[in-house]
């Protein structure tokens, strides 16, 4: 059995008992096997469930129908393996940055029982993370003192200090401008070579999910459903330069068109 | 001059503005003294009365703090509880309001019944009259937590314990001191009618001695303290504020917010 396994999955928003008329199906029938350590990326029009799926993993909602396993184990409750990372920031503003991304090991066991005692470690480890995503040197900054792609940063050095098997990340690059965007494409891949956590990217921009991803998969909307699954297998290290080859040109443009066709349902 | 010492001198200067009107209305319209006596009467009753001012002062000021003190730990717990469950939210707040709306003055004949005259209505007229804005503030802050941060906090297993130590209190910081600030001086407001009303000594029964003896020179000494005592104990808070929640105000030389009471 896959590492993540979803097994027709079906999500209602909405009160149980309310009125057909008041409920969406956010999720509908979703199947999706996830390998450890694999890189996968899922895209899709605003609103088609791509969040969604994200929370169903992490446990923070349950299914309507069907099942969500995570190492053959049934989610029942929030994963505590699980680092997580969204458009915003979401730092905390009355912490510098180093105790920021430290935030995860004041809560997760077993780092918090040994967190008093190893402080000198867990800040090392810290720098080390601000070292990877290029913000050496900013551990003692405020969170407003740095851009929106060095928040960014931040927050990935966030999701990652506690060592989680599995990375979620809902449109982490999403309010950025396109530069700093391709520059954390690299930053992230990097991360993913050194860590080889499973990484799951909801995105609404196409090139970022071929140029990161093992796997593409397409949702649409109304009810969210997954259309279509591509394996990407572009070299890697991928730079810029990649986006620019034949294959990967050819990858996105046959992404854009079923999500084209997703919406014409 | 420079803004900055402009800035500093600026309320000073106010001040002073408002008791050179106040010493123009009286000189030009020739009001007497038992209508509206002159900064000067005034400031001769301040020191005529200073032992009985300073005696009635700090009695005015311990039944006002003790009512504080007790007014941010309720409101602190209270305002905790209902901006972190949603069900208490519904449940409690409208009921809050409705208390809030009671006019207080009117409670302070009801305490005396209960407790007879004398501080303990001073310190429950100050309680009820500073603990809403402490409330509304603490539950505004903890009801106002990013949904995605609190997702976080859940991915990593936070209990509710972490997440008000955590991210709660710390968050709700620049609100409660904006909310004490307020607090303080409604608590003097508070203590003072209630002595008005039913006290044996403070400075609201001074006022009314003062008054019912026509001694209107003490009457706006008696004010003037209150007054002064008021600023004292909000500049100590604005103190712990810009201390305690510097994050809260972007760069340096930025308008410190306070929603001042």
């Amino acid at each position: 059995m896959a590492f993540i396994q979803l097994t027709d999955v079906d999500l209602v928003y909405g009160a149980p008992n309310s009125q057909k008329s008041a409920q969406t199906l956010a999720v509908s029938s979703a199947s999706l096997s996830i390998e450890h350590g694999e890189f996968l990326a899922i895209v899709g029009p605003s609103g088609c469930g791509k969040s969604t799926l994200l929370k169903l993993i992490a446990g923070l909602v349950r299914p309507n129908r069907g099942s969500v396993t995570v190492d053959g184990k049934e989610v029942t409750q929030p994963l505590k393996t699980v680092g997580m990372a969204f458009q915003n920031a979401t730092l905390l503003p009355w912490r510098n940055v180093r105790d920021n991304v430290l935030l995860p090991l004041e809560i997760v066991e077993p780092y918090r029982s040994r967190h008093r005692t190893e402080r000198e470690k867990d800040r090392e480890h810290a720098e080390v993370l601000l070292d990877k995503v290029g913000l050496h040197g900013f551990g003692d900054r405020m969170p407003w003192q740095l851009s929106g792609g060095m928040q960014q940063r931040a927050q990935l050095c966030r999701a990652l200090i506690h060592e989680p098997s599995i990375l979620l990340l809902d449109e982490p690059f999403a309010a950025l401008d396109t530069f700093t965007r391709e520059d954390l494409w690299s930053v992230l891949q990097d991360l993913w070579s050194f860590r080889k956590c499973t990484i799951i990217l909801v995105t609404h921009e196409l090139r970022e999910a071929v140029y990161l991803a093992q796997t593409v998969h397409v949702m649409c909307s109304r009810p969210g459903r997954i259309l279509k699954t591509s394996a990407v297998d572009i070299p890697r290290p991928r730079t810029l330069e990649s986006t620019f080859e034949p294959a990967f040109v050819d990858l996105v443009h046959d992404l854009r068109h079923h999500i084209g066709l997703g919406k014409k349902h | 001059m420079n803004t900055k010492s402009l800035e500093r001198i600026a309320p000073w200067l106010a001040a002073a503005l408002l008791i050179a009107l106040w010493w123009l209305c009286v000189r030009l319209f020739g009001i007497k003294s038992y209508v509206l006596p002159s900064p000067l009467e005034t400031m001769q009753a301040i020191y005529k009365y200073r032992y009985a001012l300073f005696v009635h002062g700090a009695s005015t000021l311990v039944s006002t703090l003790v009512g504080f003190v007790a007014a941010v730990v309720f409101g602190m717990i209270i305002g905790i509880l209902v901006g972190s469950s949603r069900l208490l939210y519904s449940a409690i707040y409208p009921l809050l309001v409705g208390l809030n709306s009671v006019p207080k003055a009117a409670l302070v004949p009801i305490f005396v019944i209960w407790f007879g005259a004398g501080t303990v209505p001073a310190v429950l007229t100050a309680f009820m009259l500073s603990f809403f804005p402490i409330v509304a503030n603490v539950a505004i802050a903890f009801a106002t937590i990013e949904p995605e941060l609190l997702e976080v906090m859940r991915s990593l297993g936070a209990s509710r314990r972490d997440m008000t130590f955590k991210i709660g209190i710390p968050r709700s910081l620049p609100y409660f001191f904006a909310s004490l600030k307020i607090s303080i001086t409604l608590a003097f407001v508070g203590s003072v009618i209630a002595e008005i009303v039913a006290g044996n000594d403070g400075i609201g029964n001074v006022m009314l001695v003062a008054a019912s003896n026509f001694n209107v020179p003490l009457v706006f000494a008696a004010l003037v303290v209150v007054g002064l005592m008021g600023v004292g104990m909000y500049a100590i808070f604005d103190f712990f504020d810009r201390r305690m929640t510097k994050w809260s105000v972007r760069g340096d030389g930025g308008l410190q917010q306070s929603i001042g009471g």
